[in-house]
């Protein structure tokens, strides 16, 4: 029975190993979560619409393991972001670069939120010309 | 008046942007490499993994790269297609084998028959990447100055080869290369 329980409990802790990232953490705790902030920049191509921090595509892997491997050779974040846009362009990072081509994506929240702004502006402004006389609704004023 | 204009041009401009979208591939992702020079690699080969093989002893004349595994289902789909781009010998078809074991391997290309020249072998999978590859099988076209000049994912087809592959093959033929 002991022994079952051992066998149930050291399977449960196997299922828990399976982590997506495999790969032994780097002993600098400081580079580790260097490392673990580059990979959640980067997109996995298998994948799309996840990082390659949290797919488990095998082409994710081996990305992963050219990020550590280049860490480890010395590269600067943004050496490692160049070469996974080399090969795969801009498509590969998740926060695309401000170019003329993206302007529209850059600036959709800024334009959102004038337009929103000038329409919420010109509404209240409108509204609050317009006499309080409507019975159903006396206004906050009158509760 | 306005009332009428705004919501509807609002939904005009939706629509209009998600109308883009429906067309747009999204399998289909832009190759940064298309017009830049073929990345070099020297790998050992399939059939004899004591000796090397490199792109680079192919320079001068277009290729054809394939980047293909045992393990790719459509890989398979697409094998007959490349047997037979290889029976017609208008150009020379390299095999990438990505990310695969050799055993299996050399099992695939000796139960299926062997489209390639050579084929060169990639367990690791940086070549493919430092390619571009996300998903096998990819056809490269790479001309004779060692261009790259189309790139198709998924696997190919006899149309397929005819408009893309052969017309730029012969268009650089003609201009004298």
């Amino acid at each position: 029975m002991k022994l079952l329980f051992a066998t149930v409990a050291a399977l449960l802790w196997m299922q828990l190993a399976l982590a997506i990232d495999t790969a032994p953490a780097f002993d600098d705790p400081a580079q580790q979560a260097r490392y673990e902030r580059v990979i959640r920049e980067l997109r996995c191509l298998v994948c799309r619409s996840e990082t390659i921090a949290d797919s488990n595509a095998t082409l994710a892997a081996d990305l992963r393991r050219q990020v550590r491997e280049m860490m480890v050779a010395g590269k600067s974040d943004q050496e490692i972001f160049q070469h996974m846009v080399d090969r795969y362009g801009d498509y590969v990072l998740y926060k695309p670069p401000l170019v003329a081509r993206t302007l529209l994506l850059w600036g959709a929240p800024i334009l959102l939120l004038l337009g929103g702004g000038a329409i919420a502006a010109f509404v209240i402004a409108r509204k609050s010309h317009l006499p309080d006389t409507d019975p159903a609704d006396p206004g906050l004023g009158a509760s | 008046m306005w009332r009428f204009i705004i919501p509807i041009g609002l939904f005009a401009a939706l629509a209009a942007f998600l109308f883009v979208g429906l067309g747009r591939d999204k399998e289909w992702l832009p190759s940064p490499l298309i017009g830049k020079p073929a990345p070099v690699f020297e790998l050992p080969r399939v059939d004899d993994p004591a000796q090397k093989i490199s792109n680079r002893e192919f320079a001068g004349r277009p290729y054809v790269l394939n980047i293909w595994g045992s393990w790719c289902v459509a890989c398979r789909e697409e094998h007959e297609v490349l047997l037979e781009i290889a029976r017609r010998g208008e150009i020379p078809l390299i095999g990438l084998n990505w990310k695969d074991e050799l055993p299996l391997a050399q099992r695939w290309l000796q139960a299926l028959g062997n489209p390639y020249v050579v084929s060169a072998f990639d367990p690791e999978g940086n070549v493919g990447i430092d390619w571009g590859a996300y998903g096998a099988p990819e056809t490269f076209l790479v001309d004779a100055r060692g261009i790259i000049v189309y790139k198709y994912v998924s696997p190919l087809r006899i149309d397929v080869w005819e408009r893309e592959f052969l017309t730029r093959i012969k268009q650089a033929g003609a201009k004298g290369e």
